[in-house]
């Protein structure tokens, strides 16, 4: 058994499918249009043939309060692996991104949660290597 | 009419306790994971509730459940040594050092040796 799919609620999908590509730098994988929304998933770059990220439409009404706590207590639901947090913190801020909490070294990773402009906190994060 | 009363009731209980608390600073500090998080609301201000437990639990170990760092960020808040604020749709937490003031006013730090270090006949048997 593998993991093939995991998923960002966003409030809008043509939105959040500019930021995901041009802003993060996924690849889009399927863009199917299904009627009001589309079936969009995304793949990283670095692995093309990779778990899946769905771009998922917010439409259900639990959604609303479940990111609205997420949110307000900073917690990031998704978390991207990158080599190097602080020049991906760079990169990003240099496009616009905001930052709820910068890079933080936190002993065996390094972490960073922004705001991905469609209802949601993303952490960032990188492992350090052991000694 | 009843609204009204519930919400001056809860209003008035706020207060008392804020009151109570703010007396007590003392109790504030008097615990440990309360001082540890002011040591990392020193390190960085403007924290969520998120970040700050990733740092307790990462560079402390200090595993207690979000619920139970939330109340103690109510206990410094009522204190006075925190204060909140939104940013974007996030609850954010920073560090207020003026209450401590009152230690240091109540039990003043003497630069005079004399005083620092009484005579040996001063000091009760």
């Amino acid at each position: 058994m593998r993991i093939h799919l995991s998923g960002v609620v966003v409030d809008d999908q043509q939105k959040a499918l500019r930021f995901y590509t041009e802003t993060l730098g996924f690849r889009v994988k399927h863009n199917i249009p299904l009627g009001e929304h589309s079936w969009i998933t995304l793949v990283s770059e670095e692995a093309p043939e990779g778990t899946q990220l769905v771009l998922e439409p917010a439409g259900h009404p639990a959604v609303v309060p479940f990111r609205k706590a997420l949110v307000e207590d900073g917690i990031p639901y998704t978390a991207f692996a990158v080599d190097d947090v602080e020049a991906e913190y760079e990169r990003l801020l240099a496009m616009g991104v905001r930052f709820v909490q910068p890079p933080t070294d936190l002993g065996t990773v390094v972490t960073a949660v922004f705001d991905d402009t469609c209802g949601n906190l993303i952490q960032i994060m990188e492992e350090k290597a052991q000694p | 009419m009843q609204v009204h009363d519930c919400l001056s009731w809860t209003v008035t209980c706020k207060r008392i306790l804020a009151l109570d608390y703010h007396l007590d600073i003392y109790r504030a500090i008097a615990d440990r994971t309360r001082r540890v998080i002011l040591d990392e609301l020193v390190d960085r201000s403007g924290q969520s509730l998120f970040e700050l437990c990733s740092r307790l639990t990462m560079k402390h170990g200090i595993n207690s459940s979000r619920q139970a760092i939330s109340q103690h960020l109510d206990v410094l808040e009522a204190a006075g040594l925190i204060r909140t604020r939104r940013e974007g749709r996030s609850k954010l937490h920073w560090f207020v050092g003026a209450p401590l003031k009152a230690i240091g006013e109540r039990w003043p730090i003497s630069t005079d040796d004399n005083i620092s270090n009484p005579p040996e006949e001063s000091i009760p048997q």
